[in-house]
């Protein structure tokens, strides 16, 4: 893992901040049951775009770490997917604070939230998995295998089967939604800074965890 | 095609030898059939019905497909493994599954529609729910127990790890048998036909693409 530049890092601080507080400050549309619950858009939505994308470079570490075999690209592999769970944890908090605001409870049956429950549990099974191993070696191809091969279901029930079902999410069975004619420009101009500042922050976060392994390696 | 079908002569000869594994696993199926009975006593709604055979296949699965990996021993995998080499090694495991699962369905599917009466709309449909979900069990299971044997072979590692790869497959294959149950049209039905299929497809995909990087220490 190279190291990030500095402008990178300015970027995301940028970003972030603006998140806060742009995410906090600006008019948002008033619409009916969401009110001011619509600003979680730019903290909820985003921290699951974040856990996908670090997920996803994980599932891409595994792949190279079973080609290559170094040990590096199996590290790699593993914060990616601890810091994605960070990302994971944020979202379903904010997602329960949210839900308890504008469906009554903090938690409901409804496809989306046990697909985030289910994958959350899949990568701590992924957790166990690598701590039931003394070999590094063996350790290393296992569960880069579990790891594709849970990415892979996670992907299938996150994104597929919840669009088969109605569900409760603003946007699906005629709920009010963010997106489409909702989602003015006001609201853009924080999505997409959102979405890409917390990306940002994960894989900075990445990367600092990676230097710090790096060094205790060497250490020893 | 010819080594595939020697190990798959292989296993049910050593089951047939050694009738005390899927003997085990069909009484446990059985006995949890009726403890099921004698505590449910009757079911009236289809969506229970449905969710309570296939939590009863699920364990029956982890416990018929657990076993074939664990009493397999370190030398004989080896030996097997070079003489045909990991992909039709691992084929020829899931087929084997598959066909047990089979045989384990058929058995639950007959047991469960004696104790608990119910009308069923769509025979076809129904039917082929249970083949597909009991298949797509045993093709997931084949690579996750193989992970789960590497890591001291322990069966709650295997119940960690199983269970949420596996929801997927199980919350479709319980829709489609439950809209089977209610005679919903196939126009509704395909698409979760055509999800299960691809589940089934891609997981059997991957564990021959997966397995060769799991079967050398």
């Amino acid at each position: 893992m190279r190291r990030l530049p500095l402008s990178f890092k300015i970027i995301t601080i940028i970003l972030v901040f603006y998140t806060l507080i742009a995410g906090l400050l600006i008019d948002v549309p008033a619409l009916n049951i969401l009110n001011e619950t619509i600003r979680n858009l730019f903290f909820h939505v985003t921290s699951w775009f974040a856990m996908v994308f670090l997920f996803l470079a994980s599932f891409v570490y595994s792949i190279k770490h079973l080609r290559s075999g170094s040990e590096i690209d199996d590290l790699i592999a593993r914060l990616f997917v601890q810091v994605g769970m960070v990302f994971g944890t944020a979202g379903m908090v904010t997602g329960m604070l949210w839900a308890n605001f504008t469906w009554g409870s903090y938690w409901v049956p409804d496809p989306k939230l046990n697909g985030a429950a289910v994958a959350m549990l899949a990568y701590l099974a992924y957790a166990v998995l690598r701590n039931s191993f003394q070999d590094t070696i063996q350790r290393g191809k296992v569960s880069a295998v579990y790891n594709i091969f849970a990415f892979v279901m996670m992907i299938l029930f996150v994104f597929i089967l919840p669009r088969m079902t109605d569900s409760l999410h603003p946007g699906n069975g005629g709920n009010p939604a963010f997106s489409g004619y909702d989602l003015d420009n006001t609201m853009r101009m924080v999505f997409y800074p959102a979405s890409i500042g917390w990306i940002f922050l994960g894989l900075w976060i990445t990367e600092v965890r990676f230097r710090m392994e790096m060094l205790k390696q060497r250490k020893k | 095609m010819k080594n595939l079908t020697a190990i798959l002569l292989k296993e049910f000869k050593s089951d047939f030898r050694n009738p005390y594994v899927l003997g085990g696993a069909g009484l446990f199926l059985l006995s949890t059939l009726f403890v099921c009975y004698i505590t449910v006593k009757r079911i009236n709604t289809p969506s229970i019905w449905v969710a309570l055979f296939w939590i009863i296949m699920l364990f029956t699965s982890f416990n018929a497909v657990a076993k074939s990996f664990m009493n397999e021993s370190r030398a004989r995998m080896l030996y097997l493994y070079t003489l045909t080499g990991p992909s039709i090694f691992i084929a020829s495991k899931m087929i084997y599954h598959a066909i047990i699962m089979l045989i384990l369905s058929t058995i639950a599917i007959l047991v469960y529609t004696t104790f608990f009466k119910i009308e069923i709309g769509d025979h076809l449909m129904f039917y082929t729910s249970v083949f597909l979900g009991s298949t797509g069990l045993a093709i997931i299971l084949s690579l996750l127990s193989t992970i789960a044997s590497k890591a001291g072979n322990n069966l709650t590692l295997l119940a960690i790890l199983g269970l949420p790869i596996l929801l997927p497959l199980l919350m479709v294959t319980i829709t489609l048998m439950k809209n089977a149950i209610d005679g919903i049209d196939l126009s509704v039905q395909y698409k979760y036909l055509f999800v299960l299929f691809g589940l089934n497809l891609s997981s059997l995909g991957l564990s021959v693409v997966l397995f060769p990087y799991l079967w050398r220490e």
